[in-house]
């Protein structure tokens, strides 16, 4: 912690970068928010420890926080793994933030996306036995054992948006459930909507999901939704050797094909 | 009370599939009537939000059908729709919605035949399973619904 707060404070005097977002103290013990220091006194805001879990790059392509200059982001894995990805989807340029990660009392700086691919490259990838074991779980229920477990799970939805806001991929200046010309889906907590919505972040995330979490700690109801996006991600691994967020070099599986995809359910 | 028939919504490609069930008019061919057809540019246009809209109006079965692999009039929209589709049926799968209720095929401009033969499996595999009930309605399809609210 002190490390991070002297890098913050040496960072911040000599104008490397002119913010500093990071973890500080939440509204109570168990929680911990967002801080976006500026000036190097406040420096002693930045914490970091196990509860340090939501990703910040959440908020790097608000034009609020674009604003602010050029930014120094303290990262988990799926904090890099956002920034690599939004390289890959031209919403950020190489450079344009200093990732920082503390491991063991120590903060690592990655000026670049190389430096965050080679250091994401020294970590476990993939799912733990422990998530293939929760879809393997749901995947041998049969369907309509799925069904009224998925049911009882989404009509719990009370469309507050929670996990859009929280995750670092959810980035569309308008997003499809803020349309109402036409209305694609219920503003009410609906059934056919809570499905469609849920469905439709999925999808949208299908191919591009790296997998942080946030959106599951962030949903009040407590919805695995998380267990949509891993299913998905594990898909999009399987048949399209899709592993977002690791490197630059890599496109959106869904944004190409190849000649032979598995088709062996169309007639 | 009648026996039940199915109500099918065909989202089909207009280069390829459309033409293809206009050839089976054309050729005199009949199949079931069940079948109500909606006509897109391409099958890469078939967002899937379109398949869960016709579920939530009403619809007990969905075909999604277009060009062959390498026909495509735009080149690549269907290899792109075939991509889409297999995670969505993943995730449809995941959630336990029933897959019996949504057929993906390619029927060409030339294979009118091969369309009416289409719907009438389809028609009757959903003939069998009955309405899809489990499946949330609009609220707007669901009269008593808005009278309470």
């Amino acid at each position: 912690m002190q490390a991070l707060q002297n890098k913050a404070r040496a960072l911040l005097e000599a104008g490397t970068v002119q913010v500093v977002i990071g973890y500080g103290a939440g509204s109570d013990p168990e929680r911990v928010r967002a801080v976006f220091v500026r000036r190097p006194e406040q420096t002693s805001q930045l914490i970091f420890d196990a509860r340090c879990r939501q990703n910040l790059a959440t908020y790097l392509l608000k034009p609020e926080v674009r604003a602010l200059g050029k930014p120094a982001l303290v990262c988990v894995p799926g904090t890099l793994r956002a920034l690599l990805q939004y390289g890959v989807e031209n919403q950020l340029t190489d450079e344009a933030v200093l990732a920082l990660v503390v491991t063991d009392g120590a903060v690592t700086e990655l000026p670049r996306f190389a430096a965050m691919e080679e250091y994401l490259a020294g970590l476990p990838r993939g799912l733990t036995p422990e998530q293939q074991a929760e879809l393997d779980r749901i995947d041998s229920l049969s369907p309509a054992e799925r069904w009224a477990f998925w049911s009882a799970e989404l009509q719990r939805c009370v469309k507050c948006y929670a996990c859009r806001a929280a995750c670092p991929l959810c980035y569309c200046a308008r997003c499809i459930t803020d349309v109402n010309q036409p209305q694609w889906i219920p503003v009410s907590s609906d059934p056919l909507g809570n499905l469609e919505w849920n469905v439709v972040r999925a999808m949208h995330l299908a191919g591009r999901c790296v997998d942080c979490g946030s959106c599951a700690e962030a949903c009040p109801e407590g919805i695995r939704i998380d267990l949509l996006n891993r299913v998905l991600a594990r898909e999009a691994l399987q048949q399209f050797g899709a592993e977002p967020g690791y490197s630059m070099r890599k496109e959106y599986a869904l944004a190409t094909f190849k000649p032979d995809d598995k088709e062996e359910f169309i007639r | 009370m009648a026996a039940f028939e199915p109500k099918i919504v065909a989202f089909v490609c207009n280069w390829c599939t459309y033409a293809g069930a206009d050839l089976t008019g054309t050729s005199r061919i009949k199949y079931a009537p069940n079948v109500r057809m909606i006509r897109l540019p391409c099958t890469g246009r078939i967002d899937f939000m379109l398949i869960l809209q016709a579920f939530g109006q009403g619809a007990d079965g969905v075909i999604v059908s277009g060009c062959h692999p390498g026909d495509c009039h735009y080149t690549a929209g269907n290899y792109h729709a075939r991509r889409r589709w297999i995670l969505f049926r993943r995730l449809l799968d995941f959630l336990g919605v029933d897959l019996r209720r949504i057929h993906f095929a390619w029927v060409s401009a030339a294979e009118g035949a091969k369309w009416a033969e289409l719907v009438n499996q389809v028609a009757a595999t959903i003939r069998e399973l009955g309405p899809y009930d489990a499946f949330p309605k609009r609220l707007a399809c669901r009269p008593e619904a808005v009278e309470v609210a």
